[in-house]
């Protein structure tokens, strides 16, 4: 069941502050690199035990920044903060020793079933690996014994722990994926599209059991989809991307009833409903989503909002406090009645 | 009665593999009328993709069609079977002009080294006895009318140049170029965006009111079809299992399938609810159930009965059909309370 | 076909069912390799014809009865004709098989030159395990630069052939003009010729591996650098380059040395295309999630490597491996047979090659071409089994 636990009072366990990846492109002779301002100047808390939503489409960023957190992607500006009360590491200057904890405390879970597991290693295997790779256990009994206790909160049984991946289809194989990512018992998971490639009557499955693991072992979990639905369905709260910068950011109850950013409003009148004569009054968001590389200037949507004004295009917004636990980055939101 | 646009009979396509004769697709029965949108909905391993391709005869070389199959085309009058047409000059009569079809990913669709421009007027010169001027100017023509702004300077452009619902509308503008009664639109918007999903399923849907073809819109979310199709039919593991108009189709659902796709679903307008998978995984085409193909996840499965016949369609209220024998029953008992 | 509605399958055959499918699960990847393999019939008849060509190389010396080199050659028989066994003639049939016995004199008739005369009377009968010329089971002598590096080693000294006749000699290939038996010689140039591509191969696959996969999981400048040089490496003229070797070549070193030289060098020019190969494999391999699944416990590149690139590529490095074999193999042939690689007494194909070149031979003493055949078998052998094998391998391929 969904309830909104609210923000978690005292510190978070993810704080970014000002963090911005840029990636360059090629490099030519003369002249300027060309650069993909991924992210851009995010200042983002994830709350300890909640389950937070990242959504966006296309050129979001939303998986550059879910990596960077894991510094899996360069953090070319700002901080990154992993709090979990029993270490507090800054992840832009952490060292190698320190590193190594992180990694067990933090793990990712991705989007391609197919792609995630090795295919020439048993399940076993790939399951133990990081227990393995990160010395967690001092013999193959207790290594034994830990993946078959994950496999089975999994529902995966011994006979499958034999198998290579070729035999398990895209369910099964996340499965695998979230067992692997659970065995090194981590405080903090992020989910990259994970369910995305998955059938709809599976796709229900993975989201229960991610729930109910997460609750079970206390862990917090980033959740990033372009999906709407499906992150209303799971999400405490939820933050929306755009062009590298977050636009929105509130408990999932509230931002479904009632947006502040002309983007979020138009994304979600884009889902169709599954009602047939739902009355559509979808805000259609003319043009394309432009490039990373040439963002727009001042607030990056202001190429397709249709409340658009001069100071959009001048200024860029403030990332400001609207109302309780709730944020936005609109010059107009007071103003606006979306 | 106008005769059907379409009008496929008892499709039962086997493929020819290492592993032997898998069936992909097994008596499959349904009408697409002309000017009519008919969605064709199922997850993967339903079949889908494998009877639109059927109907243009477009199969891999190891394709067995059963020698009860028909599919009928009739266009102004005229019946063509198009599982009896053998040669490529017999078939240009149904591929590309009088049935076209539209892909998921439109990077895949395009030649690369060719410009967008010269590929759709070589359609045009292949199908239509334009001359090269003719197409040309048509061919800019109908870039405009899908909303592509700059159509002449994209005309010359070639596809990798395109932004993603970009490249699905000039693919778009390319198969409707030659008039053809039919489009067969295989997951269009899947590789999109949400907002310009919504875009494009609204250019759809104004150019069959312009053009007055049909479509066979095939897709995995029911939530599109419920949007923009009259009627939709559900596939399963290469069976029919039930078929309606969509406002039957979704608001009764008969088959049990059908129930737990739509239960399956996150809707926005139900955050409460949970979400409720389909038990169990799809099967895969090796191992088809005995019986009716659905059974081995059925929550209301009738033993010794679902898992040996083959429930025949039963007609439950006119135009909506389902092939399931609790249905049947219900439909039964129905009839025989009135 | 609509599924048919008969009962469940009886429950012997279901069990069966399910063990094979438990297998296919299981399977690791060479069992799958091993299984699709299986199916290809020609792969399978290429493979038998292939180990059965290599038993011949491997047990040349028992199988040849008499020495390849000079030292056995039969003098009394040279040039001569394949004497084919039989069975059976107007003297009646014996189960033993014989030959007749050749006699040789000069004949005025065809201007004083050797001709052979047949006596069917007199037959010599086949005889198994027979005592003849003595030889090593491994002989290895290498004359290295400097006393210290020279290697002798011989091992388990034996003198037993598997056929030989009672009296006289046997040849079923026929002779050449010193008298060597040809039958002996093709035996031992199989044996020589893969020699040659096993040492060859081993080296380039070893060259190939570590410069291939260095270049490839690092990227960058090394990868770069790395490539200048494969590619270098692969615009050297092989035959131009063998001249040079072969006048560079001190006459003093064995033929044994000699032939371990060639060997050595055709592994070294032939490394490129395999190293390639990999450079490619791994690159596109390394960018895959389950490596950043990995690298993101912490794993070190040495564990990414092993675990995971390595047998992601087993597949590929076998049937790289078979299908450099016969390129080994012909370009030693080659080189042999214009002069600018192995020499007598050292045999190969190439080397018995040489002699044909002359119309004496083309018109009158057309065995000298058996060998050919021989090799063209190996050959086409090897490539079926490494046809056979690239199609088996990559079995996760068509799987979603």
């Amino acid at each position: 069941m969904n309830d909104d636990k609210g923000m978690k009072k005292g510190t978070p366990l993810v704080a970014t502050k000002n963090l911005s990846v840029h990636f360059g492109l090629g490099r030519k002779l003369f002249g300027e690199q060309k650069v993909v301002r991924a992210v851009e100047n995010i200042s983002l808390d994830i709350p300890k035990g909640s389950f937070f939503g990242l959504v966006g489409e296309s050129g979001s960023g939303k998986t550059t920044l879910g990596r960077a957190i894991l510094k899996a992607a360069p953090i070319s500006k700002g901080r990154i903060n992993y709090n979990d009360g029993e270490v507090d590491y800054d992840i832009a200057t952490i060292d190698k020793k320190q590193l190594k904890d992180y990694r067990k405390r933090s793990q990712l879970i991705f989007q391609d079933p197919y792609a995630a597991l090795s295919p020439r290693m048993t399940v076993r295997d790939i399951i133990a690996e990081p227990l393995e790779v990160m010395g967690l256990t001092s013999s193959r009994e207790e290594t034994d014994e830990r993946v078959r206790e994950i496999a089975a909160k999994c529902r995966l049984n011994l006979e499958h722990l034999r198998r290579f991946p070729h035999a398990f289809s895209g369910g099964q194989r996340q499965r695998i994926s979230i067992a692997r990512a659970l065995v090194c018992q981590p405080k903090f998971l992020v989910a990259d599209e994970s369910v995305a490639a998955l059938d709809v009557s599976i796709q229900a499955d993975i989201l229960n059991l991610l729930k109910s693991l997460t609750e079970e072992y206390g862990i917090t979990f980033l959740f990033i989809s372009h999906d709407l639905s499906v992150v209303a369905h799971v999400c405490d709260m939820v933050a929306v991307m755009y062009l590298g910068q977050i636009v929105e950011l509130a408990p999932t109850r509230k931002l479904f009833s009632k947006q502040r950013h002309p983007y979020t409003a138009a994304l979600l009148t884009a889902i169709p409903s599954l009602d047939p004569d739902h009355e559509s009054k979808a805000i259609k968001l003319e043009g394309e989503i432009p490039s990373p590389i040439n963002p727009p200037s001042g607030c990056r949507f202001h190429t397709r909002c249709s409340y658009v004004q001069d100071r959009c295009i001048a200024e860029p917004p403030e990332w400001r406090k609207i109302d309780d636990e709730h944020f936005v980055a609109c010059h107009f939101a007071d103003e606006l009645n979306l | 009665m106008t005769s059907p646009l379409i009008k496929v009979e008892n499709l039962t396509l086997q493929f020819k593999t290492d592993e032997g004769l898998i069936t992909a697709v097994n008596d499959v029965s349904f009408e697409v009328a002309p000017g009519e949108i008919m969605g064709l909905v199922g997850e993967s391993g339903s079949g889908k993709s494998v009877t639109a391709k059927s109907l243009m005869k477009l199969n891999p070389g190891n394709a067995v069609y059963s020698p009860e199959s028909r599919i009928t085309l009739t266009t102004d009058g005229e019946s063509v079977e198009v599982l009896k047409l053998e040669t490529s000059r017999e078939l240009k009569v149904v591929r590309g002009g009088a049935i076209s079809m539209i892909f998921q990913e439109p990077m895949a669709s395009f030649a690369p080294a060719i410009s967008v421009g010269d590929q759709m007027v070589e359609q045009l010169l292949l199908h239509t006895d334009m001359n090269k001027e003719k197409a040309t100017n048509f061919s800019i023509e109908m870039l405009e009318r899908v909303g592509i702004s700059d159509a002449p300077e994209r005309f010359k452009q070639y596809a990798f140049e395109f932004s993603g619902g970009m490249r699905q509308r000039a693919m778009i503008a390319m198969a409707l170029s030659t008039k053809p009664k039919l489009l067969i639109a295989d997951e269009p918007t899947t590789a999109l965006d949400v907002t310009i999903q919504a875009q494009v399923i609204d250019l759809m849907k104004d150019l069959v009111d312009e053009f007055g073809m049909g479509i066979l819109f095939i897709t995995h979310d029911l939530a599109v079809i419920a949007q923009t199709a009259d009627n939709v039919s559900v596939m399963y593991l290469g069976k029919l299992i039930e078929t309606g108009s969509v406002r039957q189709v979704i608001r009764e659902p008969a088959h049990p399938y059908t129930q737990g796709l739509l239960n399956a679903i996150p809707k926005l307008e139900h955050l409460d609810v949970s979400l409720t998978p389909i038990p169990g995984d799809i099967p895969s085409p090796l191992d088809r159930p005995s019986g009716c193909v659905f059974h081995t996840r059925c929550s209301q499965i009738i033993e010794g009965k679902c898992d040996s016949s083959i429930p025949a369609t039963t007609v439950l209220k006119e135009g909506h059909t389902a092939a399931c024998f609790v249905a049947q029953g219900i439909a039964e008992g129905a009839m025989s309370a009135s | 076909m609509a599924d048919t509605t008969s009962t469940a399958l009886s429950d012997e055959a279901a069990l069966a069912e399910q063990k094979r499918k438990e297998a296919y699960f299981t399977a690791g990847q060479l069992q799958l390799i091993w299984a699709r393999f299986k199916r290809n019939r020609s792969a399978m008849v290429g493979g038998a014809v292939l180990l059965s060509l290599i038993s011949m190389g491997v047990f040349a010396p028992f199988l040849s009865p008499y020495d390849p080199t000079i030292a056995g050659r039969d003098k009394t028989y040279q040039n001569g004709a394949p004497q084919i066994p039989y069975f059976w003639d107007e003297n009646g049939f014996s189960l033993r098989p014989f030959v007749y016995t050749y006699s040789r004199s000069r004949s005025a008739a065809t201007n004083f030159r050797w001709v052979s005369t047949v006596d069917k009377n007199k037959r010599r009968y086949l005889e198994l395990f027979v005592t003849g010329w003595e030889y090593h089971v491994m002989d290895l002598n290498l004359d290295l630069p400097g006393e210290f590096f020279d290697i002798n080693i011989k091992l388990l000294k034996s003198d037993t052939h598997l056929f030989g006749v009672n009296e006289g000699q046997i040849h079923l290939f026929g002779t050449d003009s010193p008298g060597k038996d040809i039958f002996s010689r093709t035996l031992h140039a199989i044996y020589t010729s893969l020699a040659v591509g096993t040492i060859g191969v081993f080296i380039a696959f070893v060259l190939a591996l570590v410069i291939g996969g260095v270049s490839g999981y690092y990227g960058g400048w090394l990868d770069g650098v790395l490539q200048m040089i494969t590619d270098s490496v692969r615009t050297v003229p092989a035959i131009p380059l063998f001249m040079a070797l072969a006048a560079f070549v001190p006459d003093e070193w064995s033929a044994e040395l000699r032939f371990l030289f060639i060997s050595i060098i055709l592994g070294l020019i032939g490394w490129p295309t395999l190293a390639r190969r990999v450079r490619t494999h791994l690159l596109t391999e390394r960018s895959q999630d389950y490596v950043l699944a990995a690298k993101l416990c912490g794993a070190s590149p040495g564990h990414i490597i092993r675990r995971h690139l390595l047998p992601s590529f087993t597949s590929y490095i076998i049937v790289d491996l078979v299908i450099s074999f016969p390129y080994m193999v012909l370009s030693e042939t080659a080189l042999s047979f214009i002069g600018l690689g192995l020499k007598d007494p050292v045999n190969s194909l190439g080397v018995m090659l040489q002699n044909v070149t002359k119309a004496d031979v083309l018109l009158n003493y057309q065995w000298y071409f058996i060998p050919v055949i021989f090799f063209m078998a190996l050959v086409m052998a090897f490539v079926f089994v490494g046809d056979g094998l690239r199609d088996a391998a990559d079995p996760y391929g068509d799987h979603k």
